[in-house]
């Protein structure tokens, strides 16, 4: 058999080889890792050799309250922050669409906060949100507000996290949704226009269902990227005050770099990675659906 | 196509050869921490390198990544670290189980105090030398104090009447961390002068009355007159405010004496900030003194002759006369007794550091690998007292469960009743 001729007749297998080894290398072997360290007890505080305990990590990471905790907030924080990210982003491209005076310098402020690094993000929200001396209260006070304690206080540090989060990344909502309002064929509106809707019947019926499937896309390029949201939260609270803002992802760094228990900490970060694909799965389905 | 083979030959083997001479050059990795003794060795490694020939690529990094950095590298066993500083108290027996610090056996160790030496020390060999002590010390405004009419405290009863006296919504009366687990370190010399402990050999005891009435005190201070969202705070946001004047009485490490008096940080003129002992509890007075940091050679290191010559020099007496010079308080003893040093520092730190090293208690935190976790669970505690303004009806029963966890993570690594 010549060479050529099985390089010839294994074309299908040899030309996305190099790309199917590069996933392999690079994600399917990290998945397939953080699974297998999730059967072991590695700990290494104990000092002890790795050794496979079969699901007892699971068995004691589950039933911790603490993780329970964990899980639900970070169930909270994504949903309050996604869809007041998709209705704030959709309505601000929705403005942008039309022609108004300064609208090329309202968009270039508007997409500002997405190209800001997120820890530096974190730090100066810190500052703003220092009750003391920071200019969040600064503000309440002189408008005769009572003052905060935003990340300071259990109660409000997952709200304040949510409006860091809305801030950095409404736009990127914009952006996409900007994009298929452009490709938007104007017919249908105008068809609209000519059976006498209103504008608002327009939206809401015309504009808006055709532009469905973008905004979905959107949301679920968000809502992956909120379920594992790490350097906002790492930067601003570090998970605190006590556990008030720990989410999956947090708990698991912490698992790992702090208490050292990489077994466990590979527990969270299965159940994480489960989360964010059945949540994606979830509305792949419903953006299917959608479709027209 | 020859001609370019033979290039290509000439160029790989001229790399491979260069790449050769460079293992021969005399070279150390370094791994310092962002500690004001960390930023003087990396100022005179050239000094170092000058004398020595020998080439050091250091690299500085903030304490809890360092402690990350170092521990990825070596369980991971893909370190060329060859010296780092290290944190005895907070990851030496984590690193000493898992085998990464190498002994020092022929390290003169006698500059060293006894109790110093207590954390660097597993069985009959030491692993680490001591490169600074802390100790627990009350910060305050002379100048508050004064117009209040008011001593400076020198109890805890003492110390809550005056806290009362001059808090308003302008400044603070009393300020330490409330941050979780950042608060563990300086709750514990409370802990202590109420006549209770973390750990009772290998054994939590922290729900004992002692320590929970030092929380009560502890959580009752903080939560009465303490800084707003003080339960989010660690000294990187205490000491600001301190140095803004929002804060009249602080309790903390030693460490932060040249941070607070440096006018080039604070808007309190130096003369108006006090530096006293640590206020005595019902029981005793026995502030936590501790070595806070230490410098050690990796077990891995493949240049071990060059690693300790480094070592020798990095905790040399003449650095530690510079540290000390720049209100770095050394671990070494003899600084301690030099008397054109003591000329020129601060008389508060020689007095504070005279009382602790006298009565003080040479641990700050639970003494254990799994510390993080166990000071996150003692954190709870903290964190729970500043929100009832230590008045939570739940306080002991959340430290017996907490005290089991402990215990229960004593047990996981084999350290418990040990």
């Amino acid at each position: 058999m010549s060479q050529s001729s099985f390089t010839e007749r294994n074309l299908h297998i040899l030309f996305p080889l190099p790309a199917i080894i590069f996933v392999a290398m690079l994600m399917v072997f990290p998945v397939l890792y953080t699974l297998f360290l999730s059967l072991t007890n590695w700990n290494l505080t104990s000092g002890a050799p790795l050794s496979f305990v079969g699901l007892k990590s699971y068995a004691r990471v589950l039933t911790e309250p603490r993780f329970l905790h964990a899980l639900t907030r970070t169930f909270v924080f994504t949903f309050f922050a996604v869809a007041i990210e998709g209705v704030l982003g959709v309505a601000i491209a929705l403005i942008l669409n039309r022609a108004f005076v300064g609208k090329s310098v309202a968009k270039l402020l508007l997409l500002l906060p997405l190209v800001a690094t997120p820890v530096a993000v974190g730090i100066v929200f810190n500052l703003f949100f220092d009750p003391t001396t920071g200019l969040a209260n600064y503000i309440l006070t002189s408008v005769g507000l009572p003052q905060g304690l935003w990340i300071s206080s259990a109660a409000s540090v997952l709200p304040s996290l949510i409006i860091v989060d809305v801030w950095q990344w409404t736009p990127m909502i914009t952006l996409i949704v900007l994009a298929g309002l452009a490709g938007l064929s104007n017919e249908p509106v105008e068809a609209a226009h000519v059976d006498g809707a209103s504008e608002w019947q327009i939206l809401r019926y015309v504009t808006i269902p055709m532009l469905m499937p973008v905004i979905l896309t959107a949301m679920i390029l968000r809502l992956i990227d909120a379920l594992k949201t790490f350097d906002i939260i790492f930067a601003m609270t570090g998970g605190g005050p006590g556990y008030a803002s720990e989410t999956l992802n947090i708990m698991a760094y912490k698992y790992s770099f702090e208490y050292f228990r990489m077994g466990q900490s590979s527990v969270i970060l299965v159940v994480l990675f489960l989360v964010v694909f059945g949540c994606s799965l979830g509305i792949m389905k419903l953006r299917t659906s959608s479709e027209i | 196509m020859r001609k370019l083979l033979v290039a290509a030959l000439v160029i790989l083997s001229s790399l491979w050869l260069s790449s050769n001479t460079m293992a021969e050059t005399k070279e150390l990795r370094v791994l310092l921490a962002n500690h004001p003794y960390g930023d003087l060795l990396k100022a005179a490694i050239p000094e170092f390198e000058t004398a020595t020939g020998i080439k050091v690529n250091a690299e500085s990094l903030q304490e809890g990544q360092l402690t990350t950095k170092l521990t990825t590298e070596f369980a991971t066993k893909s370190s060329s670290v060859d010296v780092f500083m290290t944190r005895p108290l907070q990851e030496g027996k984590m690193f000493y189980k898992n085998g990464w610090y190498e002994p020092l056996p022929g390290f003169d160790f006698s500059d060293y105090p006894k109790n110093v030496m207590s954390v660097a020390t597993f069985g009959p060999k030491s692993y680490l030398v001591p490169l600074v002590t802390e100790w627990q010390v009350l910060y305050y405004r002379k100048d508050v104090l004064k117009d209040a009419g008011l001593k400076v405290p020198e109890n805890f009863t003492e110390l809550e009447a005056t806290a009362k006296k001059i808090n308003s919504d302008s400044l603070a009366g009393f300020a330490s961390r409330g941050k979780g687990a950042a608060a563990v370190t300086q709750l514990s010399s409370y802990v202590y002068n109420y006549g209770g402990l973390y750990l009772d050999n290998g054994v939590a005891v922290f729900d004992a009355k002692p320590a929970v009435d030092a929380i009560r005190f502890y959580g009752k201070m903080l939560g009465n007159f303490g800084p707003k969202g003080v339960t989010s705070m660690s000294w990187e946001n205490i000491m600001p405010l301190f140095q803004a004047g929002k804060i009249a009485m602080w309790t903390d490490a030693s460490v932060f004496y040249g941070q607070v008096v440096d006018p080039a940080k604070t808007q309190v003129a130096a003369e108006n900030v006090g530096i006293a002992n640590f206020p005595a509890g019902p029981k005793m007075n026995s502030p936590f003194i501790v070595t806070s940091w230490g410098i050690a050679l990796a077990k891995q290191s493949k240049n071990k002759e060059l690693a300790m010559k480094f070592l020798e020099w990095a905790t040399s007496k003449e650095l530690a006369a510079k540290g000390m010079l720049s209100n770095i308080t050394m671990a070494r003893s003899s600084v301690w007794e030099d008397k054109a040093i003591l000329a020129k520092i601060n008389p508060g730190l020689v007095e504070t550091r005279a009382y602790a090293a006298k009565n003080g208690n040479p641990l700050d935190r639970p003494y254990m690998s799994a510390v993080g976790e166990a000071r996150d669970l003692i954190g709870e505690l903290v964190i729970e007292s500043i929100n009832t303004k230590g008045e939570s009806v739940s306080l002991e029963k959340m430290a017996k469960e907490k005290v089991a966890k402990v215990n229960e993570i004593l047990q996981d690594t084999g350290e418990y009743g040990k």
